[in-house]
């Protein structure tokens, strides 16, 4: 017993070495598979601006030219912390999320303050891939840092912040501060929110190319908030890793159709401008640099999507499921054309296909940045609890997010098969720069 | 100096003398091993004289210890005497006094699983204490048949006491029993699994809660020079701890667990771990 166990301990190892280098039909380094992780993750956000974009540099070169000498092995691998804006948010979606929403405990601004400061500390260290601060050396007190991260690659981990709605009522003497943006969400067509999945003083997005890595930090994070802020909610997520799809392809939802194939383009600063980041000119001053994000979670009844035929699922996207091609197109990327019409004079994109709709008149557009979840089943009914954690980045709510997300609660032929049973908004702050914490504009 | 001496000595062993059971040896020597402090650690916890400390402290148990032995001949005698009513009664209080000083009951070897095990923790023939008779009486609804338990559970408790004496209480004892008295209220009062049968898991979550408070109370002079900002934040949490426990009183004692609703066992646990991370920080008085 004692032996087989050794040889499955040995085994283990080969066993994940084999389908990376399976694949490729040759030996990797393990930096060869950052890289092309990195490309996977790019290739979801600048799906829109087409596949040469992603090819582009330019975001890796940009983010490992920051990185600290003492990581130097795994500098293409580090997101840098600082910066104008958060990290998080148009750096490219490496392959996990574990998203937290906190409420804060007691009504002290100075304490909220306080840990912004060591939240901001213990975020740049992590993301470097180093612990979270210095052991005390000190045999009778627990570790600093939990040590589940040691010797782990920093996995591009990002880890962004922001505020909700009830972060600006009476306690904290905030109020006049709150963005006119940062709504609470009108009830949307669709709509089961569950109170265990929905709000939060303050959210906390933490994504990683490895989960281990991503819980590290929200465990570490959740553990320098204790007495100061409570765990509200969490959601872990996920898409293909990089290493399954090498070529980073638009990545599918868990229906099986592409997802994400139209995003504004991270790079361009006028588009990101009129698109994700708040301007000083918007109304909070404070929030200038930083963005609106919308979270929703969103389950999927897959069991009865399942049982739905190939015609009605690609009438319901809009697209094909193969191909992504919108109805009526041969290729994922060609033109939405949503005056084509069939042999009968019907439109070939249906009125109410989650594509059209979502589409509507091009005006309003969010950089979706969304993961898809799996928690197991649901114990009521037996069905896997599975769907879409749905995130997205505004430059005001108001405008974009949730018109947008009004006529697909109302009409969205996918409601059928999706119920939104979780929700929360969040006012991201601007990024930080070295000597400054997080939230340094508001407090 | 000699002071010093005693506190370097105390600190070396946590080995109870005069306890007959070779597992306990084992055990206590490998914990005597894993806790062995650091040379810097030493001579940082030689700063502080222990000695008080460690008498008040053994002074608190023995009290806890005599007060149990009373209280449980109480009960022993409502179990023997067929009152089921009474010895259910008695029960929860009666427990009381022995999980405020869980921590020193636990190094002492066999004690601990004697006294307190639940069902499953130990094989079916070694299993008796309370819970055992806990099950007796609220599964069978009778005392009867749990006679020989409830002479064991005397017995068990008398060996509690007659060891109090002698123990070496070190240092590290009392900065981590603290934090263990939490983690037992984490991992199993505030979920409800430590008294499956009468639900009274209350009572040994508020004692639980007052034994760590004890502990606080004597190491809180020399906390207070080590770190202010550190003692004060523990003070804090034990106030927002206990407020919030004082809710479930009713009368002498504590609601049933079954009358909370997951947002109360929810905001409980919160409120420990709130105060067990900041306690668990109290080794800093020994260290560096």
């Amino acid at each position: 017993m004692a032996n087989e166990e050794r040889k499955d301990g040995e085994r283990q190892p080969e066993a994940q070495d084999q389908p990376l280098s399976g694949l490729l039909n040759k030996p990797v380094s393990r930096r060869d598979v950052l890289k092309m992780a990195g490309i996977g993750g790019a290739g979801l956000l600048l799906g829109a601006a087409g596949v040469g974009a992603i090819f582009k540099e330019g975001l890796f070169a940009g983010a490992s030219s920051a990185a600290k000498p003492a990581a130097k092995e795994a500098a293409g691998d580090i997101v840098e912390f600082y910066g104008a804006h958060q990290a998080g948010i148009a750096t490219p979606s490496p392959n996990f999320i574990l998203f937290a929403a906190f409420d804060v405990v007691g009504t002290s601004l100075d304490s909220v303050r306080a840990l912004f400061k060591a939240w901001t500390a213990a975020a740049a260290s992590m993301t470097r891939g180093e612990p979270v601060g210095e052991e005390s050396g000190n045999d009778h007190l627990p570790p600093t840092d939990t040590g589940e991260s040691a010797g782990l690659s920093p996995s591009r981990t990002t880890i962004t912040f922001g505020v909700g709605p009830s972060f600006f009522d009476h306690r904290f003497g905030l109020a006049g501060k709150k963005p006119a943006a940062l709504v609470d969400f009108p009830a949307f067509g669709g709509d089961e929110l569950r109170p265990e999945w929905t709000g939060g003083d303050i959210g906390v997005q933490v994504c990683s190319d490895d989960m281990q890595v991503a819980f590290h930090a929200i465990r570490n994070l959740s553990r320098i908030g204790r007495g100061k802020v409570v765990l509200r909610w969490t959601q872990e997520g996920f898409q293909r890793t990089g290493a399954a799809d090498p070529k980073g392809a638009t990545p599918r939802n868990l229906l099986g159709f592409k997802d994400g194939t139209a995003n504004p383009d991270t790079d361009d600063d006028s588009v990101m401008n009129r698109v994700v980041w708040a301007q000083s000119a918007d109304g909070a001053g404070w929030m200038a640099g930083g963005t609106y994000m919308a979270v929703r979670r969103i389950r999927m009844r897959v069991e009865v999507w399942d049982r739905s035929t190939l015609a009605d699922q690609e009438q319901t996207f809009g697209r094909h499921r193969a191909s992504g091609a919108p109805l009526g197109g041969k290729d994922e990327f060609d033109e939405v054309n949503l005056e084509a019409k069939d042999a009968s004079g019907k439109p070939l994109i249906p009125m109410n296909s989650h594509v059209r709709l979502a589409r509507g008149d091009g005006s309003a557009q969010i950089l979706r940045r969304s993961y898809s979840y799996s928690s197991g089943m649901d114990n009521k009914t037996g069905q896997l609890d599975a769907g879409l954690l749905f995130i997205c980045f505004n430059r005001d709510s108001r405008k974009q997010f949730i018109p947008m997300q009004q006529k697909l609660g109302q009409s969205d032929l996918l409601n059928e098969y999706i119920v939104h049973n979780g929700s929360a908004h969040f006012a991201c702050f601007p990024g930080v720069r070295q000597g400054g914490y997080i939230g340094d504009t508001l407090f | 100096m000699k002071l010093a001496w005693t506190a370097l000595l105390l600190a070396a062993s946590l080995t109870a003398a005069g306890c007959s059971s070779n597992n306990n040896e084992e055990n206590a020597g490998d914990e005597s091993a894993a806790a062995s402090p650091t040379a810097s650690a030493s001579s940082s916890a030689a700063s502080i004289d222990w000695t008080p400390i460690v008498d008040s402290y053994r002074q608190y148990s023995i009290e806890q210890a005599d007060a149990f032995i009373t209280e449980t001949d109480k009960f022993v005698a409502a179990v023997k005497a067929g009152d089921t009513e009474t010895a259910k009664r008695l029960y929860a209080p009666t427990r009381m006094y022995y999980e405020r000083i869980e921590p020193i009951a636990e190094a002492l070897g066999d004690l601990d699983p004697n006294i307190d095990a639940r069902e499953n923790d130990v094989e079916e023939k070694d299993w008796r204490g309370f819970h055992r008779i806990e099950k007796s009486l609220w599964v069978d609804n009778a005392a009867a048949g749990a006679e020989d338990y409830a002479d064991r559970l005397l017995e068990d408790a008398k060996s509690l006491r007659a060891l109090m004496e002698t123990v070496e209480i070190e240092p590290t004892l009392l900065v981590t029993g603290a934090v263990e008295l939490l983690n037992e209220v984490s991992s199993s009062k505030v979920t409800g699994e430590e008294e499956r049968y009468s639900h009274t898991d209350l009572y040994d979550f508020a004692a639980n809660v007052e034994g760590a408070h004890k502990i606080y109370d004597l190491l809180k002079p020399e906390l207070n020079k080590k770190d202010a900002e550190l003692e004060a934040s523990i003070g804090t949490s034990f106030a927002d701890l206990e407020e919030a426990l004082g809710a479930y009183k009713s009368g002498d004692g504590y609601v049933s667990y079954t009358d909370l609703t997951e947002e109360d066992t929810k905001k409980l646990s919160q409120l420990i771990d709130a105060l067990a991370e900041p306690l668990s920080q109290m080794g800093v008085i020994l260290g560096a």
